[in-house]
């Protein structure tokens, strides 16, 4: 098909799509009118019967469980597809990885590496502080596992790697990747053993605005952290060649 | 005017739609991939508002106030997530293609040998 | 409606529309972190604040980081094939 007939018949596609799109739009109820009974059912009964404040981190961890537990092999899955495609290939890949001649700092100027240095240590404490209060105020694994993924990333970028002491960091990350999400379905298979039901919150539950309460939440927040971290840390080194988690030449 | 929302996350899919068939280079059709995947995050937390509700976290309001509903933050936030792993997934297949191809060029591309 | 949602729907509008008709890739990753930030207001004034600090570190810090990664190992390879020739 030549390039103009496939516009035409694009455009042709998208007008009908739009008309019936802005149609079926318009059946929805108004803005702000929505009469959901199941949400305000979940968000009202969030704190008397969790003892947690945060509703929404109620909803992922607890009562929409399952859910959060398939999202998050979602994430697994395509950290693994991005290894299998990138790794698998650089023992027959013709272009070298960047060699070492090449491994300055990556921040070129002094300035902006001592900024970045300074930023490491408060951007890791901000990153555990919103993973653990997860089920008290807005947060939680997913958000917090970025930041500390931010946090791992400023080091590589004041620098030329992320070491970490005696650790293989390549090995490192997958395994904290591993725990994260085999942590998430164990503890999901304990709610199956203790309480009767996958998932079901089975610790004690605890006050609220307290820092162990809801039970499995925070659990399952640190879980889901750990592997956001892992993830996105994998699969950012393998976009570098593998050159970001190094340990003094070997990986 | 309260049609708004909607016609925004309406719009937001039409042109990511129309930026991934007039795309030239790969690594474009792919962010405009992830414009047409926010029309949906609007469009959630757009048909899970309610009018002068606040959010549901119960650290500092009391119990029987207006609050939005919960289950549309709760698909979102672990969509966001989720989709920045799967769009370094079509990046990492971008990649690929331009291995194997030489291109960027969608329309340069040959078909698929087996 | 409030004020502060019509405007962040409109920058909204304005965002994607601009993310699309910016045609480089480079260019394109620097204006979707802005546009991540502009979606981060708008769930913050849709009342979501969980989905506004996702929105904020993935479509402001991680997306773009990877665009721009993945474009510097396609260039890579270009540059290399072009030094081989």
């Amino acid at each position: 098909m030549s390039y103009r007939l496939r516009m035409v018949v694009f455009g042709a596609g998208v007008l009908g799509f739009a008309s019936l799109l802005i149609w079926g739009l318009g059946g929805l109820p108004d803005f702000g009118d929505f009469a959901g009974r199941y949400g305000q059912y979940l968000a009202h009964s969030a704190l008397p019967e969790r003892h947690a404040t945060s509703s929404i981190a109620v909803t992922t961890f607890d009562f929409r469980g399952v859910d959060t537990l398939i999202e998050e092999f979602i994430l697994f899955t395509a950290a693994v597809g991005v290894v299998a495609l990138l790794r698998v290939h650089r023992e027959t890949e013709e272009v070298p990885a960047e060699p070492e001649t090449t491994r300055w700092p990556t921040a070129q100027s002094g300035a902006l590496r001592s900024l970045i240095t300074a930023l490491v240590a408060p951007v890791l404490v901000l990153g555990i502080d919103i993973v653990l209060h997860g089920h008290l105020t807005p947060g939680g694994g997913f958000q917090g596992g970025v930041i500390l993924m931010s946090a791992l990333f400023l080091v590589y970028l004041a620098g030329t790697h992320i070491g970490l002491g005696p650790l293989r960091p390549m090995a490192a990350m997958e395994t904290a990747e591993g725990i994260g999400a085999a942590g998430f379905a164990l503890i999901g298979l304990g709610g199956l053993i203790i309480a009767g039901a996958y998932l079901e919150n089975f610790l004690p539950f605890g006050a609220p605005n307290h820092l162990v309460s809801g039970g499995a939440i925070p659990l399952l927040n640190i879980a889901v952290g750990l592997e956001v971290m892992g993830a996105l840390l994998i699969v950012i080194g393998e976009f570098l060649d593998q050159r970001l988690l190094m340990q003094k030449g070997k990986l | 005017m309260s049609f708004l929302p909607y016609a925004v996350a309406a719009w937001l899919f039409l042109i990511g739609l129309y930026g991934i068939v007039t795309s030239r280079n790969l690594v474009h059709l792919v962010v405009c991939l992830s414009v047409v995947q926010s029309s949906t995050y609007v469009l959630l937390l757009a048909v899970g508002y309610r009018s002068g509700g606040t959010a549901p976290i119960y650290a500092d309001i009391s119990h029987s106030e207006n609050v939005v509903d919960p289950i549309v933050a709760t698909l979102t936030l672990t969509d966001v997530v989720v989709e920045a792993t799967v769009v370094a997934l079509l990046l990492a297949l971008t990649v690929q293609a331009h291995r194997r191809f030489g291109t960027l060029d969608p329309n340069e591309m040959g078909a698929l040998r087996g | 409606m409030t004020a502060v949602q019509i405007a962040a729907l409109a920058a909204v509008a304005f965002g994607g529309t601009a993310v699309v008709l910016a045609r480089d890739p480079a260019r394109q990753a620097l204006v979707t972190s802005v546009y991540g930030l502009t979606l981060a207001i708008l769930f913050l004034a849709f009342q979501a604040p969980d989905v506004a600090l996702s929105q904020i570190v993935v479509g402001a810090v991680a997306l773009p980081a990877m665009i721009i990664y993945a474009l510097r190992k396609i260039i890579r390879r270009e540059e290399v094939d072009r030094e081989d020739r």
